[in-house]
């Protein structure tokens, strides 16, 4: 619940921190409603669309409407797609406007004793520290290895909870071991002619969780002839925090990472996670206010490149013969990378490189699979509407491998996978993952 | 506000799911896709057939209370904005396509179905449906009729009106009509499907229409014509239709619209030449190459600096796209973007652009000019900024000297984005008092208590006004 006091609080930010021209610069044209799965899938309804959203907001700033429960439902139920913004005639920086929106709310709102528990261990006392992102993931391996799982399978102890999140425990990747986690290389050499230096961005939970998909990333990139650098110092990207209202938190991450960044030499800073990625490549955004970081962000920002988009600069497939035994492969978007870091054609066109590979387009593969973060977990209802629309498209495309480039996709991928009974003849996988097994397989 | 027992009555009709009165969702059917309208419905009421819609239009007969139809919202003459408030009236419940009848060559359609989708369908079967406004992508089909929306293939196949053969709609005591039907020819009493088309809602609340397809032309060549010189680009656009040619798209697109519209599409639009024609056209393959030969021949003896033919039909559906996309693109320039559709006979175009020109530069505003030059319908469009008060008059002065040239040239206030509230003060300019007092006849015959979309169309005082109303 938030007060009359609270409401009257963050009317009179959204007057002073929100951007008057960027609400403007809607003109209500409508353009952006097809694109926006929140407003397919409520069953049309403007509040949850783009324009919608953004009417609100500014009838908020403009003091004719309170920002009640309602409006902040509208706001909370947001993907954070962005998918209305490639579509925007206008070039409305919707992101934006909902980051402001969301922080705003937020930062003046008293949240109830256990959830401001929950988000304080969350966004201060585990995203940022790595050691004990490590620690976590460790207790899920320990979780997993010793036969815990299997026991709180058994006894249906997950049914306590609800259907999607039992579901989603039983697609979690096996976690890797302690000691693994730890021992991560800080500088790597090519393995073939050196034609590039470039950075990599681990990301906390791809640098815990999903060990092996970093570990397959860095090896194409070898491959396509990289040295890398790792800097150690580097932190998780922000964008947890960023999207969930918690922007100063967001900025202090940008800093740390742009400072173990920049003095490395590096000609592209890597990722392989579309939601950090676009959070990464935003940093100039998120600091534009800031006089000592603003060029420091840009410099850093402008470095910033997926794996797929590197590896198809560098030829990659062509140079390296990539193979599969026969297989259906289609490949579902991740927003971000697509909507914001404005990479689309690089993945599908290493997938269509792979012999033995048959690539089908996905109908609406551009559309979200609900993942959103975190949103899957607190939005659960419309999350899972979203993933049954999304899992009818994947049907469609016979394909045995639907490929991701974003963890939380991949997750979400799976989830849906599991949840249609398809585990036995389709699975999700991150493209880093797939391309590094068809660059080392056999079949010619 | 509502009643409460008239809430109660009308949540017994739809359900309580389909009865919305928050804040929040009242706010967003308070505007529609025009610049500085808005105003709050009291409610908003999700119908799920014309049974109900005619139970609801009782009810606001008896009470006295507004209705506004409206589709998606995206018109822009302020129609759907509920100006005395009362109800919204949302279709998302009707969106069915009933009936694709391959024998008589017609579609039958609920109201809420997306235009896009429509075509699409008559598309898989053959069919085509041509009227296509650039906002078809998520307009519907109830919103085109009520506007009688025009669109690119305006020119050679005619608007919204030319392809409705019926229609069943609710009138203003509940009563439930059906006009026309799936005939060629009808002349059985007045034809009140035409009437209703382009009523803005105004007179009945469609409820189903049955619209004429026809067979899909054979092959289709679209070309892209670059010029130096505005007016020789609109002289082109004279000289090929006197030249007997009917092309099926024929689009003007002035260098600033250009140079926003190539900024979000990014597909490689010349921004250094004045204006551009996108001219398109479709039939028998050996109509096509000679009709395009001709205009470009046409086009070169206007001093076209180039004339290039799209290579695929990706590439000219990506030229399509663009166009389309001109109106919010230029938003790009400036917080407020203000578009007029006067419209003039197309042997006019020419005077009429160099007119706009004139009025811009005689006021000192930002006019950019796009438009369908193949009917006489342009565009201009003023970027400007609401919150600048002495620009805004400004504004508002040239768009006054624009619809009295239109009207001098021959033409109209509006080609196709309709009155609503916007052009309701220059209706008159068009219509003289005696045109309008038999517009107002109908109205208040059809609509005595005037419930149905009030305060549009008509202006309470004839103080002229666009963009400066409130």
């Amino acid at each position: 619940m938030t007060t009359v006091k609270e409401q009257q609080e963050i009317q009179n930010h959204f007057k002073e921190r929100m951007n008057e021209d960027e609400l403007l610069n809607c003109m209500r044209c409508g353009f952006c409603l097809p694109s926006c799965p929140t407003y397919i899938e409520s069953g049309y309804k403007e509040s949850h669309s783009p324009r919608g959203r953004i009417a609100l907001m500014k009838a908020v700033a403009d003091g004719i409407i309170e920002p009640d429960e309602d409006v902040e439902r509208t706001l909370d139920l947001c993907l954070g797609c962005r998918a209305c913004e490639p579509v925007c005639p206008s070039g409305v920086n919707y992101g934006h406007l909902l980051e402001e929106a969301r922080d705003i709310i937020n930062q003046n709102k008293r949240h109830s004793l256990p959830v401001r528990a929950l988000r304080k261990t969350v966004f201060e006392g585990l995203f940022p520290h790595q050691n004990r992102m490590r620690m976590a993931v460790g207790l899920l391996g320990f979780y997993q290895r010793t036969g815990l799982q299997a026991l709180t399978q058994k006894t249906g102890l997950m049914n306590l909870f609800p259907a999607h999140l039992a579901t989603m425990e039983k697609v979690l990747p096996k976690a890797p071991s302690l000691k693994e986690m730890k021992s991560r290389p800080t500088e790597l050499k090519a393995t073939t002619e050196v034609k590039k230096r470039v950075a990599f961005f681990s990301g906390c939970l791809m640098d815990t969780m999903f060990l092996d998909t970093n570990n397959a990333t860095l090896k194409l990139l070898q491959m396509a002839g990289c040295e890398i650098a790792i800097p150690e110092e580097q932190a998780c990207c922000g964008a947890l925090h960023g999207h969930s209202g918690e922007k100063d938190t967001a900025k202090k991450m940008a800093k740390r990472n742009i400072e173990a960044f920049e003095d490395l030499g590096a000609d592209y800073i890597i990722t392989n996670a579309g939601g950090c990625g676009a959070f990464l490549i935003d940093y100039d955004h998120l600091l534009k206010d800031d006089d000592q970081w603003r060029e420091r962000a840009r410099q850093f920002t402008a470095k910033i490149k997926d794996v797929t988009e590197i590896l198809v600069e560098m030829d990659f497939h062509v140079q390296i013969p990539l193979s599969m035994q026969n297989v259906t492969v289609t490949y579902q978007d991740s927003c971000h990378l697509r909507n914001v870091m404005k990479t689309s054609s690089a993945p599908r066109l290493l997938l269509q490189s792979i012999t033995g590979a048959h690539y089908q387009e996905m109908q609406k593969a551009d559309s979200c699979c609900g993942s959103a973060g975190i949103y899957n977990i607190i939005e659960s209802e419309m999350s899972m509407k979203i993933l049954d629309s999304k899992m009818e498209h994947t049907k469609n495309t016979n394909a045995a491998i639907v490929v991701t480039a974003n963890p939380g996709c991949l997750l979400q991928m799976k989830l849906g996978i599991e949840k249609e009974g398809l585990s036995d003849r389709m699975k999700a996988v991150h493209i880093a993952d797939l391309l590094y097994e068809a660059a080392t397989s056999q079949i010619s | 506000m509502i009643q409460p027992e008239v809430k109660q009555r009308l949540i017994q009709i739809v359900g309580s799911e389909n009865f919305e009165d928050s804040k929040t969702e009242r706010l967003v059917y308070s505007y529609d896709a025009t610049p500085n309208f808005q105003a709050m419905p009291d409610a908003v009421v999700k119908p799920r057939n014309t049974g109900e819609v005619s139970e609801i239009m009782k009810i606001c007969s008896e009470y006295a209370i507004p209705i506004v139809p409206r589709g998606s919202g995206t018109n822009l003459c302020a129609g759907t904005c509920p100006k005395e408030g009362g109800l919204v009236l949302l279709f998302t419940h009707m969106r069915e396509i009933l009936e694709i009848d391959e024998d008589n060559l017609t579609m039958t359609v609920q109201p809420g179905v997306i235009t896009q989708d429509l075509i699409q369908k008559a598309e898989e079967k053959g069919f085509f449906y041509p009227p296509d406004p650039s906002s078809m992508k998520i307009s519907t089909i109830g919103g085109n009729i009520n506007e009688n929306s025009g669109g690119l293939r305006g020119l050679k196949y005619g608007v919204t009106r030319d392809y409705v053969l019926g229609l069943e709609a609710v009138l203003a005591n509940g009563d439930i009509i059906r006009t026309g039907g799936k005939l060629a020819k009808d002349v059985a009493g007045y034809d009140l499907t035409r009437l209703l088309v382009g009523s803005e809602g105004t007179l009945a609340i469609i409820t189903e229409a049955t619209l004429k397809l026809i067979p899909m032309p054979e092959t289709k060549k679209t070309i892209l014509a670059l010029y130096h010189d505005m007016e020789a680009a609109a002289r082109s656009v004279s000289k090929i239709i006197s030249a007997k040619i009917i092309p099926a798209t024929l689009e003007f697109l002035d260098r600033p619209t250009l140079k926003v519209v190539e900024d979000f599409a990014q597909i490689g639009l010349p921004t250094d030449v004045e204006a551009v024609l996108l001219i398109e056209q479709d039939g028998p393959k050996e109509v096509v190459e000679r009709d395009i030969l001709n205009i470009a021949k046409i086009c070169e003896e206007e001093m076209a600096i180039s004339v290039q033919v799209a290579q695929t039909e990706a590439e000219a559906e990506a030229l399509r796209t663009a166009r389309r996309a001109a109106l919010s693109a230029l938003a790009r320039l400036s917080p407020t973007t203000i578009l007029e559709d006067a419209t003039v006979p197309r042997s006019e175009i020419a005077n009429m652009v160099k007119a706009i020109n004139e009025i811009a530069l005689k006021h000192n505003v930002t006019i950019c000019t796009f438009g369908h030059a193949g009917d006489g319908n342009l565009h201009p469009t003023c970027t400007t900024d609401a919150r600048n008060k002495d620009e805004m008059e400004r504004v508002e002065k040239a768009f006054e000297d624009i619809f009295i040239k239109a009207i001098e040239l021959g033409g109209t206030i509006t080609g196709e984005h309709g009155v609503g509230i916007m052009k309701a003060p220059y209706l008159e300019l068009k219509l003289k008092s005696e045109g309008i007092a038999a517009m107002q006849a109908i109205k208040s015959g059809l609509d005595p208590n005037n419930i149905l979309n009030p305060g549009k169309m008509f202006a309470k005082d004839n103080r002229k006004r666009v963009v400066v109303a409130k």
